[in-house]
């Protein structure tokens, strides 16, 4: 290794990657986009939705409930309707996610202790039939029974749930310290996945072998300086999700960064790989997406690890972001130590050495 | 083995296959040092892979190559810093100046920062970019991009350099510019290999090989191999070139016949009086032409070296 010819190749990258200004501008924007996006879209408790109520009773009792409905913020009319037939059919044309059936004789129903107000929901979406499910509950408690003609079958028992951790069920606390794994998991392998491959598609790679610049030299040289990219990447995540969702890092700070930086290298060693044995970078971008896509679903960012089948968690244990997840759940969320989840970081330590020889061998440096 | 100093690149019975085709076959080569040696043939005539090989990129399919007295491929890693290669499409990167890509290629060449400042900012001044280092390479026109690749190749003062078809897609002038430097270079004591398929480039060798179909077809100097069509060239002027064009690819012996302007220039084999032939079947055919010798060019000898080489094929493929 001559540090002279390293250095060469990573102030290289560097220079070029200063040009790249769409690449520069995703570096920075994806990270704040994707936090905002998760942080603040991805609310599972949602509000305002579109809603219509047939009143037909149209009694003072009638107009009390629909007060009541639409006090709780979680539905907002945005149409007039007067019989079910009409909520249906605005239903069925996606203009509404709720409909709400106020029956003729509401008042002799309430007075019998039968269901008086039938909540007709978008079922297609599982967040919203929760809120319906909600709200179905909330202004009518002393109507015991569920409505039997209904869809939405509605819970005996209101069910208590206790969460650790997140007692207030704020998504942005779980969601953020993910995020640094979803959004490395990413960029880094993008960069790298397209770094030789790129530099093959130009022509610069028939210069480069004919120079004495070795192999490791030239990995290594790709691999730094997006290293400290995500870094910066990682920085950035924290301290947006800390300033707008006041998420906690109950752990060290340095054992953050070390966790965030064996993942990063993870990620960009395996993108080398992908780089050596991809033809073009169309075919490299591809390729990451083959890892991509179950990262996020397998790796307990979006559904949790034990509830998955057997076969699915062994993918998931290959996966570099899985034993992130981990680590930074631990961390950040309940405090735990680097050293306590040692088989996740030496996992990842063991994955990262496993791809740079991979990838090390796997390149050549002539064209056959 | 003492010749071998002498010598810069010496390849025996080099041979490439890919797949079934067979790009190089059986070349033998011999480049004395300081030599510009040059490589004509039309395009996939073998010419980029046979350089490939030379400098170590490709494994040839079989041969011996020996350049520098290193053996390659085993030694090619050895050899890098002792050639410089300029690739057939421009391969600097065009995201990155000229100051930065000399800089790159200048560090990657093992030159210390001391050195590689001071070669890059000779090289600027010497190669016509005084004032424009921090121009991105991708905004120069081509043959710009020629003079900056040549320039990024000999940074390290390699002994050898290879050019593969540096002035494919430049303009006269920036040609006559481009051969000025490589005379230059070669004046200096370096080696040069370059390929090309513009026959005055190849005039300009002080050797040349011609390959057809990855063939070596022809290997001598410019003179040698136009000395020996002599007799074999001649120049006929006839009212209606065209249809004397006809006429004349019917006589026994003519091997081609090129219209130039009013004229039609045309090469013979070496049995018996051509042009006699050539004026009996005007005469027959009631037209009127006048037959004259004139001197071989390196197109005749291109024309002829291929031309004998399908015939040696083809009677190959009838035995």
């Amino acid at each position: 290794m001559n540090w002279r010819r390293l250095w060469a190749v990573v102030i290289k990258e560097l220079r070029q990657l200063r040009r790249d200004h769409i690449t520069l501008l995703m570096i920075v924007g994806m990270p704040i986009l994707q936090l905002v996006l998760f942080g603040y879209a991805i609310n599972l408790n949602p509000r305002h939705l579109p809603a219509a109520i047939a009143d037909q009773a149209l009694t003072s009792g009638s107009r009390q409930v629909v007060m009541d409905m639409l006090a709780t913020g979680v539905i907002e009319p945005v149409k007039d309707a007067e019989s079910p037939q009409q909520l249906m059919s605005m239903l069925r044309r996606g203009e509404i996610s709720v409909g709400v059936v106020i029956p003729w004789d509401f008042e002799r129903r309430r007075a019998l202790g039968e269901s008086s107000v039938q909540v007709l929901v978008d079922g297609s979406d599982t967040v919203v039939q929760n809120a319906a499910l909600q709200l179905a509950q909330m202004p009518l408690t002393y109507t015991p029974g569920s409505p039997r003609d209904s869809s939405i079958p509605l819970p005996e028992l209101p069910i208590s749930v206790v969460a650790f951790y997140n007692p207030q069920r704020v998504s942005a606390i779980t969601i953020v310290p993910g995020l640094i794994g979803i959004i490395l998991t990413m960029t880094m392998m993008m960069f790298t996945a397209v770094a030789i491959v790129r530099e093959r598609e130009r022509g610069n790679m028939e210069l480069l072998i004919a120079t004495p610049v070795s192999k490791g030299e030239l990995m290594l040289g790709k691999l730094l300086p997006y290293g400290a990219i995500g870094l910066i990447q990682t920085s950035l995540i924290l301290l947006s999700g800390v300033l707008l969702f006041q998420v906690p890092i109950r752990g060290s700070l340095l054992d953050v960064y070390l966790s965030a930086l064996l993942l990063i290298f993870a990620n960009l060693s395996l993108g080398l790989l992908i780089s050596t044995a991809t033809q073009s970078q169309f075919q490299a971008i591809q390729m990451t997406f083959f890892v991509f896509v179950p990262s996020i679903l397998l790796s307990g960012f979006v559904f949790p690890f034990e509830g998955m089948p057997e076969p699915a968690q062994w993918i998931a244990e290959l996966l570099p972001l899985t034993h992130f997840i981990r680590l930074i759940r631990g961390i950040m969320l309940r405090g735990a130590e680097l050293v306590e989840l040692w088989q996740d970081w030496v996992a990842l330590l063991v994955f990262i050495v496993l791809m740079m020889v991979l990838a090390v061998s796997r390149f050549r440096k002539s064209l056959d | 083995m003492t010749n071998d100093v002498e010598i810069a690149i010496r390849a025996r019975n080099l041979s490439k296959t890919f797949g079934r085709l067979r790009a190089v076959a059986d070349v033998d080569l011999t480049v004395a040092r300081g030599q510009v040696y040059g490589f004509l043939g039309p395009n996939g005539s073998g010419k980029s892979t046979t350089i490939r090989m030379l400098c170590g990129l490709l494994t040839p399919s079989d041969g011996d190559i020996q350049v520098l007295g290193l053996r390659i491929p085993e030694q090619a890693e050895k050899l890098r810093q002792h050639i410089g290669y300029m690739t057939q499409h421009f391969s600097l990167f065009t995201d990155l100046t000229l100051w930065e890509n000399l800089q790159f290629l200048a560090a990657v060449q093992n030159l210390s920062r001391r050195q590689a400042s001071l070669r890059v900012k000779e090289l600027l001044q010497e190669y016509g970019f005084a004032g424009r280092a921090s121009q991105l390479a991708g905004t120069l026109s081509g043959g710009q991009k020629q003079r900056l690749a040549l320039a990024g190749s000999i940074v390290h003062k390699p002994d050898l350099l290879f050019l593969d078809e540096p002035t494919s897609a430049v303009d006269p002038e920036s040609r006559r510019d481009f051969w000025e430097k490589l005379f230059e270079l070669a004046d200096a004591g370096t080696t040069i290999l370059v390929s090309s398929h513009y026959m005055d480039e190849a005039e300009r060798c002080h050797r040349l090989a011609i390959l057809d179909r990855g063939h070596l077809v022809a290997d001598g100097t410019p003179a040698d191999l136009t000395g020996a069509l002599r007799g074999r060239t001649l120049e006929v002027s006839a009212e209606r070139p065209r249809q004397a064009k006809q006429l004349l690819m019917q006589v026994s012996g003519v091997i081609s016949a090129a219209q130039i302007g009013n004229s039609l220039r045309v090469l013979c084999d070496e049995v018996g009086d051509c042009a006699g032939r050539i004026e009996r079947a005007f005469a027959a055919a009631g037209m009127s032409a006048e037959v004259s010798a004139t001197t071989p060019s390196l197109e005749d000898v291109f024309v002829a070296a291929t031309n004998e080489h399908k015939a040696v094929e083809l009677r190959g493929e009838s035995e």
